[in-house]
Parts: structure tokens; C-alpha cells; sequence
């Protein structure tokens, strides 16, 4: 019997260990299935399910907040403007030595861009980029957008005396259009269809190799008038900008004569007469034509700017935000009379760091009566503290006004009590004091939230304990109240702190000339310089020192001994 | 009979005609203003009549000017412009203009001329800054000071230059937060000639000059941003004396009986006007053109006087101006443009200000905090 058991006993261990023998590999389900792998199926269709179920709001904050963020901070150090719309003289100051001013192949390229620029209103907002960098820049754009049209005038005039076939936009259709492109629009001219626009215009191949600025200058007048909004026009129908027989004298002048002479294709008779009649043309200088339309073309800084910042991306805007500028000696401090940011991004944070230690010293008594009244009276208490929260911002603000101005309530009890004389009333507001006195009373709810519903979970009989055991009243609110409370002002601290450290509005109203934050100037670059791209990089650097701060908090108290509620 | 049925087809076209312009015009229109008193003016004296003659138009009122810069930028590059007609002054008429926000309009084509038939070009005259502007009225930056301080010992000031005189006229002053007027007063009351003023604030000496003026009365200074602001002071006594816009000192002065004084000396024309966000659909386009004809024609803008003391841009309308419409007074002697009034006038320049202002404001802001 006994010899039986043991048999049974060690047929079923070697039975278990055999079953564990075959499944030295994955483990497996009812189904047969690795158990791994069932459970993770079983798993990844809840967390599906899960992500499905906030997908709505994570996409939602992606749109509405990561987005947009993330684009603003960008603007910080794009710079894209300078080289799309003068791409071709971008170019040409890449072997510029910066001695002297560029040489006339840059102030042709500058003439090819700008002409099509002034064409696509695209000038007048690059003068308004860089007159960030360099005072004046603004009217020098603006003003050789007028003067753009006439440069290259000479040599239209002597092309069309000599010929005048270069003025009939059917010879440069026929000289410069890609056969297919001409065929489509010929199709696209027949069908007067209104809706469908003009087929974009398309160079003949080769051409670039005999006439290459030509070719470029003649394409970019073509799309240009073609995309033009309201009333597009056609290469078929318009004559060729001036520039554009700037472009071909130049490429007939420095074009070896063979070069002609060997190229086949429409119009070659009249290329060829052109070719040599050119070195009979009366000439011009450009960089004289250019100081005659505005005299800043022949200033080195000007030229400077531009090479400075020719980057599709820059450094200038954070070292504008540090007071720093690009020039293209290198990085240099502004003028001590320019600099502003770095005083404001520190008087942002001392204030900040103010308005949060009072709303501590404030704060806290009120959140330790509120926790320790009867529900009853601390309710009605609450409500107090929570009504100017729902009071708006700027009811509140202009409150403040009416409180602490020189002839306002305050000053006023003051004089009539004695206490000050009339003469000498108090300077409450409109300075420093008035932007820390009005927002810690703005922000005190914020920090009497948290620390209420913090000190609402300490048991009162951990005092109590502390106090039968013989602790005198301040110990044991030092020693075992204020410890549990601490997770309170932390959460209450960096509410305040990062609140603070954003406001504009409030400071604005009340700071007069020295209670102002850095926002002020962010609101201002973003509303009225337009210069959004230093309001950018002010933003990132004041959203990187937020998180260098937390980081900082996480490190010193920890995170974790923060507590809402 | 042939009459009739000549007459019966004409008026048919016609019919047909108008059938069309009002299919192809938007029927609501946002126009952008500043909100107060001279948005009621503009509701009165051009939106009603024109929903009178259009019932169908609706129009809805945005309040946004002081941002319209920035928001007309943002809705550029979102691809979707709401606004159709927004009231800016002219530099930022000029800065939209720069940006390519605002369209360029030719003035003679889209405006009504003059009852004389002078040409719309001509009647506003230089008052066209920029291609993109269309001038509505011309109002200034000047100062006024309150009547009942007693340390003046009766005194009265005379010119500007009683900002810059703490001696005689001692108390705080409120002045604009920003470098425009107030470096053109610093130098006028240093000594620098009208016409030389910003030949010397183009020199780094000329610009030291102002900001050592200004340093006199820096201490004494509230610096405003919003032009009630600077009302509120003065009525408050917070300031004795101050700058702000020609028309909120009127309504302090004349519709609230304040006792304030006007300054008129020195005083800074501005122009403020329309523009037209750059590449509206047809419809809309239209619609605006349409209410512009109207509303910018030398009656209505004479109207508009009757309801803010600003002076109507356009020639042809200073003579039509008559009076209050409630209070009944005369408005002519209250208009920035009346010859008493502007005896001595800085106009103000504003493309000169396009240049500087990025730098002149960096500086000043910088001078300011310090």
C-alpha cells in the first residue's frame, strides 16, 4: 500500500516535471497560445481601448497647445524671410569679403530678386525683418521698390532700338517657353474656361546653358505675374521686366561668341544680331543705379545686415533677448543705454519670488483658520476668499487704482488721520510696490487652495498626542503640524510662482515704469513691433527657466511632496 | 408705345442690373474700430444710415484696433481673414501696408470725389500716407492740465514747454509710454527748432538731448499706455497736467465738465482711417467697397464730427461740420484742425517713425525701467 503511494507519488512528479520538460519554452493558455503572448493580446486590446478613450483630449492638446507652442518657439531662430526673397544675392555675398562694398554680379543678383519681390509685395516685409537688426533698413526697402522698375531700363530701350521684335512678348515666349508648356497654354487660352488658371510657366531646355541668367530672370517674371491674386497675368501678353534685358545683356556680354553662333532654336537670327551689337551698347553701373535709387545700397552696414542674417536660421533673436547682438564683426553687448531684458528677467523673478513668500506669510494663517473652524463658518469663510477669485482681473486691478493712488482711498484716511501729511502722500502704486501688492492679492487664492485642502487631511490628533506627551504649543505645530502642511506650499509656491512670473496684464496697469515684467515686452513684440520672432525666443528662454526652477524644486523638496488636496 | 416699351426694358435692366450687384456682395460685414465714444460716432454717422438704405446687411462690430496689427497678421497665416474692413491709424496703416496685410487701394477708383468734383485723391490730400490708407479723420496727441492747483498760484500754461517747467508748474505729469511725441516736446523745449526736430533725433547727440530733457521730469512722470488712463489721472488729480487724444480730453472737458483746460500748443496730428485686409474673396471685397463709397464720402464724414471732436479728413467736409449732437455745441472751435487751435502744430512724421521706432523704443523702454 505504502510501496503504492510512493509509486503514484513519483509517477505524478515525474509526470509534472515531464510537462515542464516540453514547456521549457513559453508557458501556455487554455488555447494553446504562449501565455505571454495571450496576455499581452489581452492586454494591448485594453490599453487600445484606454488610448482610445483620451484620444480625443491627447489629440486635442496636441492641436491646441504642443502645436502651437512648438511653432512660436520656433519662430525664435527662423529666419527663412531673408533668403527666400533675395535667394539669388544670398548667394552671391556667400564669397563676399566684406572689405569692400559686393561686386556688380551681387547687385545684379540683388536686382533679379528684387524686382521680383517689389512684384510679389515681398520687399517692404523684409525691410520690416531687418530694420529689427538695422535702423533704417524699413524705407530702404520700401523706397527701392519704387526705383526697382527702371533698373535695366537702358538696356530695354537699346534691345528694342536694335530690334523691335524684343518688345513683342511673343518673341520671349517663343525664345524662353517650353514647346509644351506654349501648347498648353494655347489649350488653356482656347477653352476660356475663367476658373482654371494659366498653366505655370515652363523654360525650354537648354536654354539656361546659352542665356543662364536670362533664363532665370525671364522665369521668375513669368511666375510672378502669373501668380498674382486678384488679377493674374500671362508672359503671352506682358512685356518682360527691365530686368530682364538687364539679364540678357549681361549673358550676351560674357557669353564667348561661339556660344551664340552654336545655339539652334527659335528666334536664333535675332539672338545673334543681339550678340553683336552688344559690344556697342552704352552701359551702366549698378551699383551706381542702385545708390541713385537709395543711397544706403553703397553703405557697408546695410550689406552687413544682410550677410549677417542671411541664414535661413539666427542666433540674433536670443541674443537680442540677452542683450547681445550679431554683427558681422561678431556678437557684441548693445549699447548700455539699449539694455533692457536681462534687467527685466531678473526683476521678474525677484518680484515673482516676493509675491510668492507674501502669499505664504498670508496664506497660511488663513488656510490653518479655515481647516480648524466648524464646517459651518469656514464655509462661509471660504467663499470670501474665493469671491475675488471669480472677480475679474481687471475689475480688481482698477480697484487697486482707486485704493492706493496718491488721491485715492488710503492716502486720503492717511492724511485725515494725521498720519501723513498732504503734502507728502504715500507713492503706493505705480511703481514696484503697487505690481507686488495688487498681484499678491490676486494670486493669494492660489495659494490658500491648496495649503486648505492640505491641512484639511492632518489629523488633529497627531497635535494632540504631540501635546499629551508634553510638547509645548509651538513644537508641536513646528514639529508635527507645519512638517505635513509642507506638501501645501510647495504645490501653492509653484502655483503662484509660475503664475506670477507670466502676468502682464496686472503689471501694465499698476507697475508705472519699474514695476514692469518681461511679459510686458513679450505682449509688446507679439501686438505692436510685430517682431515675433524676439518675442519667441523671450518666451522660450522664460519657459526654460520655468523648468529649470522646477527642476531645481524637484530636486531640493521633490516632487512627490507636492499635494493638491 | 415705343416709349413705354423702351422705358419698360430699361428699367427691367436696370432691375436686372442691381439684381446682380446685390447677388455678388456679401450680406455681413465685420468692420474692426476702437470701441467707446468714436466707434458710437462711426455706428452713428455711417453704419445706421447705410443699414438703412441696406436692411439686409448685417454688420458686426469688432473692438480689436489696438491689436489689429498682430491679429491681422495671425489670421494671414491661418488662411482665414474674418475682418473686412478694419479702423487703424496711419502707422500701423503703414506697417500693415509693409507687411502685405492690408491691400492697396487707388483712392480716385474705389472713393467718391468731392461734391465739387474734386477728385478723392485730392480732397484728402497728403493725408494719404500709405497706398493702403484710407483717411477718415485727423485727431492729435496733446496736453491738457487741470484748472484748480493751487501750488500755480494762478499761473497758466502757455505752450508745451509748462511739461518740462517743474519750477512754475510743479505736480505729476502723465505722459504716453512710448518715445513718439514725447522726444519730439523734449527737443521743441530744448531749444530745437520745429523743422529740425527729426534731422536731430537721426544724431546720437540729438537723441541724448531728448532723454536728458525727459530725465527732468522723470521722476514726476505716470506713464500711460491706454488714453483713458491718462483722462482718469487728471480727472483724479493723480496728474496735473498730461497728454492724451484731442477727443478724450473734449468728453472730459465738455461732455463731463471736468475741471481741465486744453493745451493746444504743440499739438501732434495723427490721421486714423481704414484699410482693407489684404485678398478678401470678391463677394466680400465688394460688399466693402460698397459701404466705403458711402461712408467715406464728404457728407458722412462731416456727420461723424457732430458725435467726436476729430476733425473729418477730408477737405471738402470742414466746412459742413455743424454741432454736438446732443450738447448742442459748436463743434468747429473744438477740432484739432480749427486755425486757433493749431498755430503751432507738429505733424507727425511718419515714416521717419517706421525707421526708428524699433530702436528709439528699445531705448526708451530701456531708459524707462532703469
Amino acid at each position: 500500500m505504502s510501496d503504492a503511494t510512493a509509486g503514484n507519488l513519483s509517477q505524478a512528479a515525474a509526470e509534472s516535471r515531464r510537462t515542464d520538460a516540453e514547456q521549457t519554452g513559453p508557458m501556455l493558455a487554455a488555447d494553446g497560445r504562449p501565455l505571454k503572448q495571450s496576455l499581452n493580446r489581452a492586454l494591448r486590446a485594453q490599453k487600445l481601448r484606454a488610448l482610445a478613450l483620451i484620444a480625443p483630449l491627447l489629440l486635442f492638446l496636441l492641436v491646441t497647445f504642443v502645436a502651437p507652442i512648438v511653432d512660436m518657439l520656433f519662430r525664435s531662430v527662423e529666419n527663412q524671410i531673408v533668403s527666400e526673397t533675395l535667394p539669388r544675392t544670398v548667394m552671391a555675398l556667400e564669397d563676399w569679403d566684406e572689405t569692400d562694398l559686393p561686386s556688380e554680379d551681387t547687385y545684379a543678383a540683388l536686382a533679379y530678386d528684387f524686382r521680383e519681390a517689389a512684384e510679389r509685395r515681398r520687399h517692404t516685409r523684409l525691410g520690416s525683418r531687418l530694420n529689427y537688426e538695422q535702423t533704417g533698413l524699413s524705407s530702404i526697402f520700401r523706397r527701392s521698390g519704387r526705383g526697382i522698375d527702371d533698373v535695366g531700363e537702358v538696356y530695354a530701350d537699346q534691345f528694342i532700338a536694335l530690334n523691335a521684335a524684343w518688345e513683342e512678348p511673343a518673341t520671349w515666349v517663343a525664345l524662353m517657353g517650353d514647346p509644351d508648356w506654349i501648347a498648353a497654354q494655347a489649350e488653356w487660352a482656347a477653352t476660356e474656361d475663367t476658373e482654371a488658371r494659366e498653366p505655370s510657366f515652363r523654360l525650354a531646355t537648354g536654354i539656361e546653358n546659352v542665356l543662364p541668367e536670362t533664363a532665370d530672370a525671364y522665369r521668375s517674371f513669368a511666375r510672378a505675374i502669373q501668380a498674382e491674386a486678384r488679377n493674374p497675368d500671362s508672359p503671352v501678353e506682358e512685356e518682360p521686366w527691365n530686368t530682364v534685358y538687364l539679364a540678357l545683356y549681361r549673358d550676351l556680354a560674357a557669353a564667348p561668341a561661339s556660344a551664340i553662333t552654336g545655339y539652334s532654336g527659335p528666334e536664333e537670327a535675332l539672338l545673334r544680331e543681339a550678340a553683336d551689337a552688344v559690344s556697342g551698347f552704352e552701359t551702366v553701373n549698378l551699383r551706381e543705379t542702385f545708390a541713385e535709387i537709395e543711397e544706403g545700397w553703397v553703405e557697408m552696414p546695410v550689406w552687413g545686415t544682410i550677410e549677417t542674417f542671411s541664414d535661413p536660421y539666427t542666433a540674433g533673436y536670443f541674443l537680442a533677448s540677452v542683450d547681445l547682438r550679431l554683427t558681422p564683426q561678431g556678437i557684441e553687448p548693445v549699447d548700455e543705454n539699449q539694455r533692457i531684458y536681462l534687467l527685466l528677467f531678473q526683476r521678474t523673478i525677484v518680484l515673482s519670488l516676493s509675491i510668492m513668500g507674501l502669499c505664504v506669510i498670508l496664506g497660511y494663517p488663513i488656510a490653518f483658520l479655515l481647516s480648524n473652524l466648524p464646517m459651518r463658518t469656514s464655509n462661509l469663510l471660504l467663499i470670501l476668499v474665493l469671491l475675488p477669485f471669480w472677480t475679474s482681473l481687471l475689475v480688481r486691478t482698477s480697484a487697486w487704482k482707486v485704493l492706493l493712488q496718491q488721491q485715492g482711498v488710503i492716502n486720503d484716511v492717511l492724511v485725515w488721520m494725521g498720519i501723513v501729511s498732504d503734502g507728502a502722500r504715500l507713492a503706493l502704486i505705480n511703481n514696484q510696490l503697487g505690481t507686488v501688492i495688487a498681484m499678491t492679492h490676486i494670486l493669494l487664492p492660489f495659494m490658500i487652495l491648496p495649503l486648505y485642502s492640505v491641512m484639511k487631511t492632518i489629523p488633529p490628533s497627531y497635535v494632540r498626542a504631540a501635546k499629551s506627551l508634553g510638547a509645548t504649543n509651538w513644537t508641536a505645530f513646528w514639529r508635527v503640524y507645519f512638517p505635513q502642511s509642507v506638501p501645501g506650499i510647495g504645490a501653492g509656491c509653484i502655483l503662484v510662482f509660475i503664475l506670477s512670473i507670466g502676468y502682464y496684464i496686472t503689471p501694465e496697469l499698476v507697475g508705472g515704469r519699474t514695476g514692469i515684467f518681461i511679459s510686458n515686452r513679450i505682449a509688446f513684440h507679439i501686438s505692436d513691433s510685430l517682431n515675433w520672432g524676439l518675442a519667441a525666443a523671450l518666451g522660450t528662454i522664460l519657459l526654460v527657466l520655468v523648468l529649470v526652477l522646477y527642476w531645481l524644486y524637484d530636486r531640493i523638496v521633490g516632487i512627490d511632496n507636492v499635494k493638491l488636496g | 408705345m415705343k416709349l413705354k416699351s423702351l422705358l419698360l426694358m430699361s428699367t427691367g435692366a436696370a432691375l436686372a442690373a442691381t439684381a446682380v450687384a446685390a447677388q455678388d456682395m456679401a450680406d455681413s460685414m465685420t468692420i474692426v474700430s476702437w470701441g467707446g465714444a468714436y466707434q458710437s460716432s462711426q455706428i452713428n454717422a455711417y453704419s445706421d444710415p447705410y443699414q438703412e438704405m441696406n436692411p439686409d446687411v448685417e454688420i458686426v462690430w469688432d473692438e480689436s484696433s489696438p491689436e489689429a496689427v498682430a491679429r491681422m497678421r495671425a489670421m494671414e497665416e491661418a488662411g482665414n481673414v474674418t475682418w473686412d474692413l478694419v479702423d487703424v491709424v496711419a502707422a500701423d496703416a503703414i506697417r500693415l501696408c509693409d507687411e502685405g496685410l492690408a491691400m492697396e487701394v487707388d483712392h480716385d477708383e474705389m472713393l467718391a470725389p468731392a461734391d465739387d468734383g474734386t477728385p478723392a485723391s485730392e480732397d484728402f490730400g497728403e493725408l494719404i500716407v500709405s497706398d493702403c490708407f484710407i483717411p477718415q479723420i485727423v485727431y492729435s496727441t496733446t496736453n491738457g492740465y487741470r484748472t484748480d492747483v493751487a501750488e500755480w498760484e494762478g499761473r497758466t500754461p502757455e505752450d508745451v514747454c509748462a511739461l518740462f517747467d517743474l519750477e512754475n508748474f510743479p505736480g505729476t505729469r502723465t505722459l504716453e509710454r512710448r518715445p513718439i511725441n514725447n522726444l519730439e516736446w523734449a527737443l521743441l523745449c530744448d531749444g530745437v527748432a520745429m523743422e529740425d526736430i527729426y534731422d536731430t533725433l537721426e544724431t546720437e547727440e540729438g537723441i541724448d538731448r531728448a532723454f536728458a530733457m525727459l530725465d527732468t521730469i522723470k521722476e514726476d512722470t505716470i506713464w500711460w499706455t491706454s488714453a483713458a488712463e491718462a483722462i482718469q489721472f487728471l480727472a483724479d488729480g493723480e496728474a496735473v497736467m498730461g497728454s492724451t487724444y484731442n477727443g478724450r480730453l473734449f468728453s472730459a472737458i465738455v461732455e463731463q465738465d471736468q475741471p481741465i483746460e486744453m493745451l493746444w500748443d504743440a499739438q501732434v496730428f495723427d490721421i486714423d482711417g481704414w484699410v482693407v485686409p489684404a485678398d478678401l474673396p470678391d463677394d466680400r471685397l465688394a460688399r466693402v467697397e460698397d459701404f466705403l463709397v458711402f461712408a467715406t464720402d464728404t457728407q458722412r464724414l462731416a456727420d461723424q464730427a457732430a458725435y467726436i471732436s476729430y476733425g473729418p479728413a477730408r477737405a471738402s467736409s470742414a466746412p459742413m461740420v455743424g454741432t454736438h449732437a446732443e450738447l448742442g455745441v459748436e463743434m468747429a472751435p473744438h477740432m484739432p484742425t480749427n486755425p486757433a487751435n493749431s498755430e503751432r502744430v507738429i505733424v507727425f512724421n511718419y515714416l521717419w517713425w517706421a525707421d526708428y521706432r524699433d530702436d528709439l523704443d528699445a531705448r526708451f523702454q530701456a531708459w524707462l525701467a532703469q
